[in-house]
């Protein structure tokens, strides 16, 4: 037998090494396969579980409980639609108030920071984001409330008092107000880290052109940043958005659980997860129950709805999406 | 009209007119970012410095290691160990999703894939512990499983997305090498990928791990009945754990109450801080590493 035949035989893999391979690789494909589509089932079982829990409370109120606003659990009437405006009124003012902040945010860490200093600050805001909710909660309640209460409330009430939102204030300082800056804190993390990755996608040369055409700074973020981002920084709205819609406990600390539908920023008022945070745990009737997973179903749709357009929006931009906390 | 090329000698060096409003919009531009990025630092430093100032004065080793009402050992324990639970279920999951994106899904097979975890990840945590008191509490009792069950679906698209991420930084030379030799996948996968991926895949968990610890509104669902008193072990029950602890007392405007809860909050941020600060730095460092070789 010649030498290179042996070679041949001893590298050919034995039989049984090649079944135990191919097992191998079913296996692990196998088993891969199973965990992708476990995350998929999970939202679908999710979703199913909401609304099975809902339907004693959605084949009773029908259509009508998203616009009714009377909740009175102790007569079996419940109707989600001041959550709704609270939900409505204090995410739309966390994003009016929070988009401009963590949008300059993003623009000074990519364009105005020092490399070192951006990368001691890009961190340090991604960490507000680490803080639990429970703990800004107790210190919105503890620390915040009072310090709206007797300054930022009464000044804003003197100064601009003329318009509704800024009516008469609660004794507490729990108050729609001090809610939405509480989820105004929360989305200036996510819009600021995403938008700083969008930022930073920007081709130099279109901004190095501006500003060789003697565009300032400013120019610069108006004519080239900003235009060439602007879809991706929608879709980072819509990802605070969703988070500000979402959060329960902090909010339920300190919005003050009101039941009216109230103009006036400064007065208590509550949110669809606040309020599935808040009376839940003591829920005593089975409608009662099945009315808070009835808020659950509203919630789930609208933050599926913001994700999903988010995603649309942004799959053209490869952001990760997602914040790595 | 203006002779254009010669300019004038005695004109001022400093701009004047329209340039000169243009350069202070821009300055004051500027000005508005900094104070912004200047606005969220003092947020968290204001926040961090009431945690630890409040909190600072409740902790002593009574606090850590006794019961209620002198500690609350057992809402720690209890803590740590729905954490441990959820990380068990969730970090297998993860990684065998990130390895189904790398080796498997191809470009558009992991669109669906990627898309799934971005809603899992858009979940308002309230949402989760409604799922899972439907699921499993509802007309039985409360458990620390369930519990850890919420978490661990909080967890899983944090995971998964962070290991796909190292995953993807493995040299292929390496893979070819492995290939070349005629190794079947599924042991390069085992021996080569994950071994070199490990150390990222780690730090991307403990990230997940303290995002989830501390969740409050699924826990309050499922495991918020509770004897603050006893230290317990067993996941089949309610057990005593930080969050709704602190929301509990938070809840009650109890001075002394409110003293407690600053200090568990110290214990709990100063946990998450840690870790995530930590873990970030190792995942730098890891990536870097990867990319370079």
């Amino acid at each position: 037998m010649s030498a290179s035949a042996t070679a041949v035989r001893g590298n050919r893999v034995s039989p049984l090494r090649r079944r135990a391979d191919r097992l191998g690789d079913r296996i692990l494909f196998g088993m891969c396969a199973l965990a992708a589509l476990t995350a998929g089932a999970i939202i679908v079982l999710v979703g199913y579980q909401i609304a099975d829990g809902a339907s004693p409370a959605i084949s009773k109120f029908g259509f009508g409980f998203v616009y009714e606003t009377v909740w009175q659990p102790n007569f079996g009437v419940f109707g989600a639609g001041s959550l709704l405006f609270g939900t409505a009124v204090t995410s739309a003012f966390a994003l009016l108030l929070g988009a401009p902040i963590a949008i300059a945010i993003g623009l000074f860490l990519t364009l105005l920071a020092p490399k070192g200093l951006g990368a001691v600050i890009g961190p340090l805001v991604e960490l507000l984001a680490a803080i639990p909710s429970v703990i800004l909660g107790f210190w919105g309640l503890l620390v915040l409330a009072p310090f709206v209460q007797e300054h930022i409330e009464p000044f804003l009430h003197s100064s601009l008092g003329f318009i509704p939102i800024f009516g008469a204030q609660e004794t507490t300082g729990l108050s729609v107000f001090t809610a939405s800056l509480l989820l105004t804190i929360m989305v200036i993390p996510i819009i600021a880290s995403i938008s700083r990755d969008l930022f930073r996608s920007v081709p130099a040369e279109l901004q190095d052109g501006a500003a060789a055409l003697g565009a300032t700074r400013w120019e610069v973020v108006r004519g080239i940043v900003l235009p060439t981002t602007s879809s991706g920084v929608v879709a980072a709205c819509l990802l605070g958005l969703g988070r500000a819609l979402g959060e329960a406990i902090a909010v339920s600390q300190v919005i003050g659980a009101g039941s009216e539908l109230q103009s006036s920023l400064f007065k208590t008022g509550d949110t669809l997860a606040s309020r599935i945070a808040l009376q839940f745990p003591g829920a005593l009737t089975e409608l009662h129950k099945a009315s808070l997973f009835y808020c659950g179903v509203i919630l789930l749709v609208i933050g599926l709805a913001a994700n999903l357009i988010a995603s649309w929006i942004g799959r053209r931009f490869s952001y990760s999406g997602t914040l790595s906390w | 009209m203006n002779r254009g090329l010669v300019p004038d000698p005695g004109a001022p060096l400093t701009p004047s007119g329209n340039l000169r409003r243009r350069q202070l919009i821009s300055r004051a531009a500027e000005i508005a970012a900094t104070a912004a990025a200047a606005v969220a630092i003092a947020v968290l430093v204001i926040v961090v410095w009431t945690v630890v100032g409040r909190g600072a004065k409740a902790i002593d080793l009574d606090f850590v290691f006794t019961g209620y009402p002198t500690g609350v050992g057992p809402m720690l324990l209890g803590t740590i160990m729905i954490s441990l639970v959820a990380t068990a279920m969730a970090m297998p999951l993860g990684v065998l999703i990130a390895l189904f994106l790398t080796e498997y899904a191809g470009t558009r097979g992991a669109r669906p894939l990627k898309l799934t975890l971005d809603l899992l990840n858009g979940l308002p945590s309230i949402i989760l512990g409604l799922f899972v008191f439907a699921l499993l509490v509802n007309h039985k009792q409360q458990s620390a499983f369930s519990g850890s069950i919420a978490l661990a679906i909080i967890e899983l698209p944090l995971i998964a997305r962070g290991s796909q991420e190292v995953l993807q930084l493995v040299p292929k030379t390496l893979r070819e090498a492995s290939d070349a030799l005629g190794v079947a996948r599924w042991r390069s996968v085992l021996t080569v990928t994950l071994p070199t991926a490990l150390g990222g895949i780690v730090t991307a968990t403990v990230l997940a791990v303290a995002r989830a610890a501390g969740e409050t509104a699924p826990l309050i669902l499922t495991t918020s009945v509770f004897d603050p008193k006893a230290f317990a072990v067993n996941p089949f029950e309610a057990l005593p754990n930080v969050p709704t602890w602190i929301y509990k007392l938070s809840e009650e405007g109890n001075p002394e109450g409110f003293t407690e809860a600053w200090g568990m909050s110290l214990l709990l941020v100063s946990f998450i801080l840690f870790a995530s600060l930590g873990a970030r730095a190792l995942l730098a460092r890891s990536k870097r590493k990867l990319s370079s070789s």
